[in-house]
């Protein structure tokens, strides 16, 4: 916490007491390469349980890279490194000893586009809950059910849970995608641009979504929407070149920035 | 509007025009060049290929001169020693494709490997029946079905090997990312969800391999060289269709040069048939 553009995030939601805050996700000191490009420059960031924290910047800030230190998705790629810390609750999952498949069970994560496996509706959510569990058919049944109530899509799937995932829309696939890391059960949601290749409508369904979401989960989000991040998050962060301009409170933010950048890149000057 | 109706008049458009013409002629001419020849091929085959169609080819052995017969011997030992040679070199051509694929996508020994697949898949396949002739046939002491077998399942190899990275390539990274998301391990994102995404593909590429096999005389040649008999012994000569085809179409008589024409005939359907279904399959993992 010693950069100097860092701000303590000062809660003004009418919504949220400052007493409330819970640190589920602590980012210290982090920096990140591919190869040799030094993509994150001493990041400092904390994502708090029922919070939404957005995560803007012009295109190449690292916001993405940011995003996906967290879940250590970039440990499929090789001459790709991060150095610093990283906390879930009090582990560090920058750890060589981190089991990775237990830290993505744990920190979910949508994609920009929709991903739904190449399987029915059914299977692509109860697959991964048969990863870590072994449930009876009407239980597994059941988590099917509450995993795509709990993303807007059951209504709409209920009656064709044998079709395969890639015959929906675009949107609903998005939504299929966000019920399929729900039935995990993770702890923390990352969402990479999760609208920026749908429509309005569609738009607008996932924000409530994560809005609903946002209740029992952490939630990170990246988007090059502002308006979105306005909308949607609690905090919210501007990233510029790889380094964390500022990070604070989402109306205070979009109000009175402090640093001379992020009024820039809000007011649309730049980016 | 105006700007294209000027430019309609232009002498740059007019040569466009012209230039367009000529490589659209010779385009077509080179088309109907290729397809004259593949109908030809077809006519003759059909021709004379045709007539000798019954039954009796299905049903009987390979006859002596002047005799009647048919070609069950040699149509039951090419499926058995297709099949046998799909069933050693899938199973292979998977894997290492996998490899190439999923686990060593970045390795150095990934390029060696390619590198050495590609030789592989564009081998004489002469070299490879010499080849089994050496390791199998001449330590053993004589030919056999098995040396038949071997031999063309290191030709199925690299085509599997081949189509199964280039289909998996296709699968986009990020479904692999989806599946790391929910904590699926590297060997289920594999098994479960870059096959699925890739199976047509993959099977479309075990299909043309069967196709490719189907046809090779040369390996057989050395291998399983070729028997007048019908065996149920893998481990003694097995007849095939390409040999057959091969002595009976170099013979001086009438009745096995016709045998010869009908097991063409059989042969060229056969892998007509694979095409298509490989075809039908390609299209549909297109639309999926």
């Amino acid at each position: 916490m010693s950069t100097a553009n860092f701000t303590v995030p000062t809660v003004t939601h009418a919504a949220s007491n400052a007493g409330d805050l819970v640190e589920k996700v602590t980012v210290q000191n982090l920096d990140f390469y591919y190869g040799d490009h030094r993509a994150l420059k001493d990041i400092n960031v904390s994502l708090y349980h029922g919070k939404v924290t957005a995560f803007i910047g012009p295109s190449g800030c690292g916001k993405s890279t940011l995003l996906r230190v967290l879940n250590r998705m970039y440990d499929l790629y090789p001459h790709q490194r991060a150095t610093g810390h990283v906390r879930l609750d009090n582990d560090d999952i920058l750890a060589p000893s981190q089991d990775l498949n237990l830290l993505r069970a744990k920190v979910g994560m949508v994609f920009q586009k929709p991903t739904p496996f190449p399987m029915t509706i059914y299977e692509n959510i109860a697959f991964g809950i048969r990863l870590y569990e072994k449930l009876p058919k009407s239980e597994l049944d059941d988590r099917v059910k509450h995993a795509l109530a709990r993303a807007a899509l059951w209504d709409e799937v209920k009656d064709k849970l044998g079709a395969s995932g890639l015959s929906l829309s675009g949107g609903q696939q998005q939504r299929l995608c966000i019920a399929r890391t729900v039935a995990v059960r993770p702890e923390v949601i990352l969402f990479d641009e999760p609208c920026s290749a749908l429509d309005p409508i569609s738009t607008a369904k996932i924000e409530e979504l994560i809005d609903e979401l946002k209740e029992d989960y952490t939630i990170a989000i990246v988007t090059h929407n502002m308006q979105q991040a306005a909308r949607v998050s609690d905090f919210t962060a501007f990233m510029y070149l790889g380094e964390m301009v500022e990070y604070g409170d989402t109306t205070r933010m979009f109000t009175t920035p402090t640093d001379r950048r992020t009024q820039d890149y809000i007011t649309g000057r730049f980016g | 509007m105006a700007i294209m109706i000027s430019g309609a008049s232009s002498p740059l458009y007019a040569s466009r025009r012209r230039k367009n013409g000529i490589t659209m002629t010779l385009a077509y001419l080179a088309t109907g060049f290729g397809l004259t020849w593949l109908a030809l091929i077809l006519g003759v085959l059909f021709w004379e290929g045709f007539s000798g169609l019954s039954l009796r080819v299905f049903t009987e052995m390979t006859p002596p001169p002047g005799a009647a017969g048919g070609l069950l011997n040699p149509i039951i030992g090419s499926l058995v020693m297709t099949f046998i040679a799909v069933l050693i070199g899938t199973p292979l051509g998977v894997l290492a494709g996998t490899y190439l694929a999923e686990y060593g996508r970045h390795d150095k020994l990934s390029t060696v490997v390619r590198f050495i697949n590609d030789i592989l898949l564009s081998a004489p396949s002469i070299v490879v029946g010499l080849f089994v002739y050496e390791i199998m046939v001449a330590q053993m002491g004589h030919f056999s079905g098995w040396a038949g077998s071997v031999a063309l399942a290191v030709i199925v190899v690299p085509v599997v090997v081949r189509t199964t990275e280039d289909m998996l390539t296709l699968v986009p990274d990020t479904l692999r990312e989806a599946a790391a998301s929910i904590g699926l391990p590297r060997s289920l994102m594999i098994a479960k969800v870059a096959y699925r995404a890739a199976r047509a593909g993959m099977i479309t590429g075990v299909l043309l391999a069967i196709a490719r096999i189907s046809g090779e005389t040369a390996p057989l040649l050395f291998t399983a060289l070729n028997n007048q008999f019908w065996t149920n012994d893998m481990n003694a000569p097995v007849s095939s269709l390409p040999v057959v085809i091969f002595q009976f179409a170099l013979s001086p008589y009438k009745d096995w040069q016709e045998l010869a024409w009908t097991g063409a005939l059989i042969i060229t359907l056969a892998v007509l048939a694979l095409s298509i279904t490989a075809r039908f399959l390609g299209g549909q993992s297109k639309k999926s």
